[in-house]
Order: structure tokens, then sequence, then C-alpha cells
């Protein structure tokens, strides 16, 4: 049996994961990042995007909008500022955060509208991202959404 | 002695009294269960967060952050939460009356103390209490999110980096069981480095981006984690001191219709027998 480590995704507000896995994946402040077992200590804060964790055969997601991961050899933490299931997505909502955030981007008047803009700007682009990859991911198991 | 009336008139009202402390009863008590869900579900984060931070503090980071630092303490903030609706028991005065004798023991030593306030019950105090606000916060709900507390907990940090203040104290009510709450005082900043275990070996993180930057955004979660789950809590004592404030009124009233009852089968007792003796003496005169 290959090796496999603890994973443990909280949100402030209620836990989202904890199990084994074989790796995964995460939105890290300067790009992604592939974790597997026995990782050297790590500390990073994330970006809003996906989470993918692969235990198994399953392959699961998780949409976090920023937090921090921490890496011990043999346990994995994401403490996700919010963190919802791919599955519990709603992407209509998210391509309708889209559209507000363009406007106000357009409409903003100082240096901080802008940045809060393009913040919410990000976090509703790697939704949709995310749900296009789920949506692909479950056509190819020949599930429909 | 008051009419009959007037007594049936009294308990009409307090009937009306006890039905409605009865439902606000049974409201505070599925109110409560609801807060106590929150509050479990808000713990394996605090877990987790206090465990990062646990490691953290056995690496040896090269980088030493503020929130980690200890300084001579000259001025303290304290985060006071507190409920923001009244029919709760004591559980608001025994908490404000806890951190006023707290509040007289640093200032007898020297220390400014100023604060950040979280519930209506709380900022009107502070209106006559007097003292340093530098935030307040009402309004939160049954349902307190962490978003609604970030503005309130970073302008303690803000203070706290800056220098305006050397701790950072949480005040809140712990929920001990659902007949017991106990005001509880914490420390949250600077985080204390005795708390953790020795330090094995010689290691530290690898840090993406930058340590600071890392250990800013870890630590500012950990601080708005501790006050997130304390509001939490305070809002399942909230729940649970009413229910029980409540329950005591119902029961009162309960008490107070009986003897009114009694009251009044003695006022008509007395009015029957007053009649009956009038006839009777009337009947004797005409027969006489």
């Amino acid at each position: 049996m290959s090796a496999t480590m603890q994973l443990d995704i909280v949100s402030a507000e209620g836990e989202i994961f904890s199990g084994k896995v074989d790796r995964f994946f995460a939105q890290a402040a300067n790009g992604e990042v592939g974790i597997l077992p026995h990782h050297t200590q790590f500390i990073t804060t994330l970006k809003p995007g996906e989470v993918r964790v692969l235990a198994g055969d399953e392959v699961s997601f998780f949409y976090v909008s920023g937090g921090v991961l921490e890496i011990q050899p043999d346990v994995a933490t994401i403490l996700a500022d919010t963190a919802i299931r791919a599955k519990d997505l709603d992407e209509a909502q998210a391509q309708e955060a889209m559209t507000r955030a363009q406007e106000a981007m357009e409409n903003a008047k100082t240096d901080l509208d802008v940045v809060r803009a393009q913040n919410a700007l990000a976090e509703a682009a790697a939704q949709i991202a995310m749900l296009g990859r789920l949506r692909d991911q479950l056509s190819k198991q020949g599930l429909t959404h | 002695m008051a009419s009959g009336k007037e007594i049936r008139g009294q308990i009409a009202s307090i009937k009306n009294t006890q039905k409605i402390t009865k439902a606000m009863e049974l409201v505070a008590a599925s109110k409560m269960r609801r807060a106590k869900q929150r509050m479990d579900a808000a713990r394996p984060y605090a877990e987790k967060i206090k465990r990062v931070i646990g490691h953290l503090t056995q690496a040896h980071p090269e980088y030493k952050h503020a929130f980690m630092t200890v300084r001579p303490v000259k001025r303290v903030g304290v985060i006071v939460i507190t409920s923001d609706r009244g029919l709760c028991g004591g559980l608001n005065s025994n908490l404000l009356r806890r951190l006023s004798s707290r509040v007289k023991e640093w200032q007898a030593q020297g220390t400014e103390v100023s604060y950040s306030v979280i519930g209506n019950k709380g900022v009107s105090f502070f209106k006559s209490f007097g003292g340093n606000l530098l935030a307040t916060k009402s309004g939160l709900g049954d349902k307190p999110h962490v978003t609604d507390l970030i503005g309130s907990v970073k302008v303690m940090l803000n203070a706290y980096e800056q220098g305006e203040i050397d701790e950072l104290w949480l005040m809140s009510n712990l929920f001990v069981n659902t007949m017991t709450q106990a005001p509880t005082m914490q420390r949250m900043l600077p985080i204390a480095k005795e708390d953790v275990a020795v330090s094995h070996g010689h290691w530290d993180y690898l840090y993406e981006p930058e340590a600071k930057d890392v250990l800013d955004a870890l630590l500012t979660r950990f601080v708005e984690c501790l006050v997130y789950t304390a509001t939490v809590e305070n809002v399942a004592c909230e729940m649970s001191a009413r229910m029980i404030a409540m329950k005591n009124a119902t029961d009162n009233a309960g008490k107070f219709i009986k003897e009114l009852q009694l009251a009044y089968n003695k006022a008509r007792q007395a009015a029957i027998t007053a009649e009956i003796s009038e006839i009777t003496a009337g009947a004797a005169a005409v027969s006489g």
C-alpha cells in the first residue's frame, strides 16, 4: 500500500473534509502546489481557487476563497476562509458575482475599491473555472450534472 | 379588600404575561440548541489552527512576528463580548462587573485600558462607564459570521502592531452547561510560548511567499477565530440564560395566579355570605 497522509480542510464555521489522502493540489500564493505524503514542513497562504484531493480512485474538489495551508510530514491542514464542496457551488450565482465584480471595477473610484473589485473578480473567476472542470469530470464518468 | 372584578382583571393580565414568558422560554430553548450546534461546528477550525500555531512556536523562525513578542505592559486592549438583547438574567451584568473590577486592578497599576465592544448591552454600558472605546459592533443576531467581526478585531490588531496596546485580552461568557455560564478573561496576544511543549531539534518551515506575510495571515486568523468562537459561545450562553430567566418568570407568574385566585374566591365567598345574611335578616324582619 502506498503512503497516505491525513488532510483536514476546515473553515471557521464548520469542518469540510477530514481523511486519508494520496495527494492533493492547492492554489498557493506563488502558484499551484501538489503535495505528496512526507513533504517537508511547509506553510503558505492560499489564493481563491480549487483544492483537488486524490484518495484511491476518488477525486474530490473543494473551493476555498483564501486561507492558510500548513504541511507537516504526515498531516496537512487547510485553514480556509470559506470552503465549499464543489457540488454545492452554483454556476448562476458565480456568473452573477463575476458580472457584479466587473461592473464594480469599471465604476471604482479609489484604489481601495479597485483592489476589492479585483479580489471579487478573481474569486468569481476561480469558482467558474472550477465548475467547468467539475462538469468535464462528471461527463467523463458518464454522469450528467 | 379588592373587589372580585379587580382581582379577575389582575389574574387575566398575569396570565397574558405568563403566556409571553412561556413562549420566550420555548423560543430560547430551540435557539440554544442551534447555537450549540454552531459552537460544535466552529470547534474543528479552532483545534486545527491551535495545532498549527503550536507547530509554529516549536519551529525556529528567523523572523519574529510582533504578535509573538512579549513587551512590557503599559497599555492593554480588551475585546468585550456581550449580547444584543436583555431579558437574559444576570449574564451581561455579571460579565461587566467582572470586567470593571479587573479594569480597576489595571488602573491601580497605572495601566491604561482601551476596548473594542461587541453587542448592544456592552455598548450602552460603556456610555456610562467611560473609557477609551476603539470600536463597537452590534446587531450580530443569533447567527454571527466571521466577516461581521473582522472589523472590530482588525482595529485592535492594528493598535497592537502600532504599539498602542501591549496585550490583547478577550472577555466573554463560557458555556459550562445549560444552567451555568461563567464570565472568563483570556489573553490572546502576545501568543505565549509557555503554552507549548519543548521543541524537537532545529527545524523551520519553508515559507511562501515570505515568513511575514504567512505569519500575518495565520495569526490574524487565529485571533479572529478566538473571537468568533467566543461570540458563538456567547450566543449559546445568552439563549440558555434567557431560557432559565423565562422559566423562572413563568413559574413566578403561576404562583402569583394561585394566590390571586385564592383571594378572589375568598372575596366572592364573603360577598355571598353577606348577601345571604342580609336576605335572612330581611326575611326575619318581615315575618317577625
